[in-house]
């Protein structure tokens, strides 16, 4: 159910300065307000859409927050089990070496349950787009700790703040893959500004023109907030994440053109 | 022109999905089938009709490379033994869930856990009753020799699509590693996008101007439309009961007594039919070729006719439990059986035959 706005006198073209874009359905996201996934949803999109890609895309949703991805994006997506998008997306784009391959993936998928998939596809050079969409949390399941939830970060089952001594230390997977000689673009972005949203933007772009020109994985990492698994408000989520998140999960390109960016 | 060849069971597999117009193999090594992936490597397939193979990370992704390639309607096939099935399930239960066809061959070898490499039965149970999670039903082939081997790719695909349904061939380490002769198909041509695109429109092939998205999932949070999924998914199941129950009945119209055995453990069944005949004991062998759906209209005829069954399986007793269903109590239901990679020999089966039915 799209609302509308029932004002012609101001609807006329010269006044049209943004519509939405083509390659997402009308249905109503189900995503928690103010976060990341919308956009991030909406970004993917609108590349396809400004590529002309739309009929040649096939996506792949993983298990997560984003299951339903399907339901919004408008082309062919195919459903994937908890971390196996990369695996899925490995066979389309090998039997359909002309379509446009990309996997949208969140922390626990892609980092715990999947690693190997994701290890494997990126080292095998898979010509896909994997973006992955970290808010160090499950948001789906209720806000369980992530592979990728910070040194001390409280969440549902690690109420005390996760103790690396007994549970672990956040996985910086996209460090990894990108140091693998399959990916050809690595980068770790956010959306939390209208700034950010504009290098996520071009970031996918990137990533996308990546696989027409038959050159490899093109891996991006989009920071996000979880503001209903952190328990916070919208704005304060943000906050949080810049405070918190950017120190730990660095922004920025990691690997471009199959080089690694020394940032030193 | 159909080519007489002398190969091993996996080979034969392996060809057969070549020339069967498989558009992608998706494995990974195991013991007692990895003739199906180095056969598949040292053919090229590529080169003679296109066909994709790929050696996966594991047999998870596999499998879930298979629910890929299968959801844009093309045809896949992935191969493993028991301990690699098992880590398919997960994927066997999406893709059956999400209605996708393909050709999962399963080579078994004995267990449980990481068991022997020699060959067994002992995975009967996991094939016809699920396996997976959820309500769902794998069609089941049981070749009993090379040539089934090879004939029921083929027969696999077809099935595979006519009910977008993954079809399972229940294979065992002896058929497998065995070398036979087998007529092999002649070529079937690979479908173009466009023809796949007609011929099933349900694959996400990319979206077409002014036509809806193709998705492919198997998740519906509402139950009441998950029921009627899985109310569809049953009837299915009920259509295929009734329309793809395959067997072979082997002199059992005069039989006084009957042995049911599928794949290896039938075709020793079949020595012991002609042991006992030439001591004038009239024995019957009943082989499913499909394990799912089961013959039971058959064996319940039978079950009429004959003074005892023996089901001899190579497993501690898993189909006997389907003989017995169909039976239904009529007549005395006996289980013989050897395990852990042991192979019966016919003299064992007719001496079980002998103290279990005919003189028990």
């Amino acid at each position: 159910m799209a609302q509308t706005f029932d004002r012609p006198e101001i609807q006329t073209p010269e006044n049209l300065v943004y519509s939405k874009t083509t390659c997402l359905t009308d249905n109503v996201m189900h995503y928690c307000p103010g976060c990341g996934h919308g956009t991030a949803h909406r970004l993917v999109a609108e590349v396809i859409e400004e590529m002309g890609i739309q009929s040649e895309t096939i996506g792949v949703a993983p298990v997560g927050c984003s299951v339903l991805a399907y339901n919004y994006f408008n082309f062919d997506v195919q459903q994937a089990a908890h971390g196996r998008a990369p695996a899925v997306a490995t066979a389309i784009k090998r039997l359909l070496p002309e379509k446009y391959v990309f996997t949208y993936q969140g922390d626990g998928d892609l980092a715990a349950i999947g690693t190997a998939e994701t290890i494997h596809a990126c080292n095998r050079g898979e010509n896909i787009v994997i973006v992955f969409i970290n808010n160090g949390i499950y948001g789906m399941t209720g806000g369980q700790m992530a592979p990728t939830t910070l040194p001390g970060m409280p969440t549902s089952t690690s109420p005390y703040g996760r103790d690396v001594e007994t549970m672990g230390n956040p996985l910086k997977i996209t460090e990894i893959v990108a140091m693998l000689p399959g990916t050809h673009f690595v980068t770790r972005q956010a959306v939390h500004t209208p700034a950010a949203v504009r290098k996520t933007k071009k970031s996918l772009r990137m990533a996308f023109e990546n696989q027409k020109l038959n050159k490899g994985l093109s891996f991006v990492e989009i920071l996000s907030n979880c503001n209903s698994g952190w328990k916070l408000s919208p704005v304060k989520a943000n906050k949080w994440m810049v405070d918190n998140m950017f120190p730990f999960y660095e922004l920025g390109d990691l690997k471009v053109n199959g080089e690694m960016i020394n940032k030193d | 022109m159909k080519e007489l060849k002398l190969m091993k069971g996996n080979e034969a597999i392996a060809e057969a999905a070549i020339r069967a117009g498989a558009d992608a193999y998706f494995g990974y090594p195991i013991t007692p089938q990895s003739e199906i992936l180095e056969y598949l490597m040292m053919e090229k397939p590529h080169e003679r009709t296109g066909m994709v193979v790929l050696q996966a990370e594991s047999e998870v992704a596999a499998i879930n490379m298979v629910y890929g390639g299968a959801a844009c309607g093309k045809k896949v096939l992935t191969s493993s033994s028991s301990p690699g099935i098992s880590l398919k399930q997960e994927g066997i239960s999406y893709i059956a869930g999400a209605e996708l066809p393909c050709v999962i061959v399963n080579v078994v070898r004995g267990g449980p856990g990481l068991g022997t490499i020699q060959p067994s039965q002992s995975d009967y149970f996991q094939s016809v009753k699920g396996g997976g999670h959820g309500d769902y039903r794998l069609l089941v082939l049981a070749p009993a020799s090379v040539q089934e081997m090879a004939d029921h790719v083929g027969l696999g695909f077809d099935l595979a699509f006519k009910y977008r349904n993954p079809v399972l061939i229940l294979s065992d380490g002896v058929i497998g590693q065995m070398m036979e002769k087998v007529e092999l198909a002649e070529q079937t041509p690979r479908l173009s996008n466009e023809e796949l695109a007609e011929k099933y429109p349900w694959a996400t092939l990319g979206k077409r101007d002014g036509e809806p998205r193709h998705i492919i999932t198997s998740l519906e949070l509402e139950s009441s439309k998950q029921e009627i999924h899985n109310l569809k998914l049953q009837a299915k199941y009920k259509r295929m009961n009734e329309e793809e129950v395959r067997y072979e009945a082997i002199q059992c119209d005069d039989a006084e007594y009957l042995m049911v055995a599928f794949g290896s453990s039938a075709r020793i069944a079949q020595k012991v039919v002609s042991m006992a005949r030439e001591k004038g004991i009239k024995v019957g062998l009943l082989r499913p070729i499909t394990l799912y759906p089961f013959p039971s209209e058959i064996i319940h005829k039978l079950a009429g006719q004959v003074k005892g069954i023996l089901s001899v399986e190579m497993n501690a007793g898993q189909m006997i439990e389907d003989v017995k269903l169909a039976v239904c109590g009529k007549v005395k239901v006996e289980h013989f059986g050897r395990y852990g990679g042991m192979i019966p020999t016919p003299t064992e089966v007719f001496n079980a035959l002998e103290q279990k039915i005919i003189g028990g």
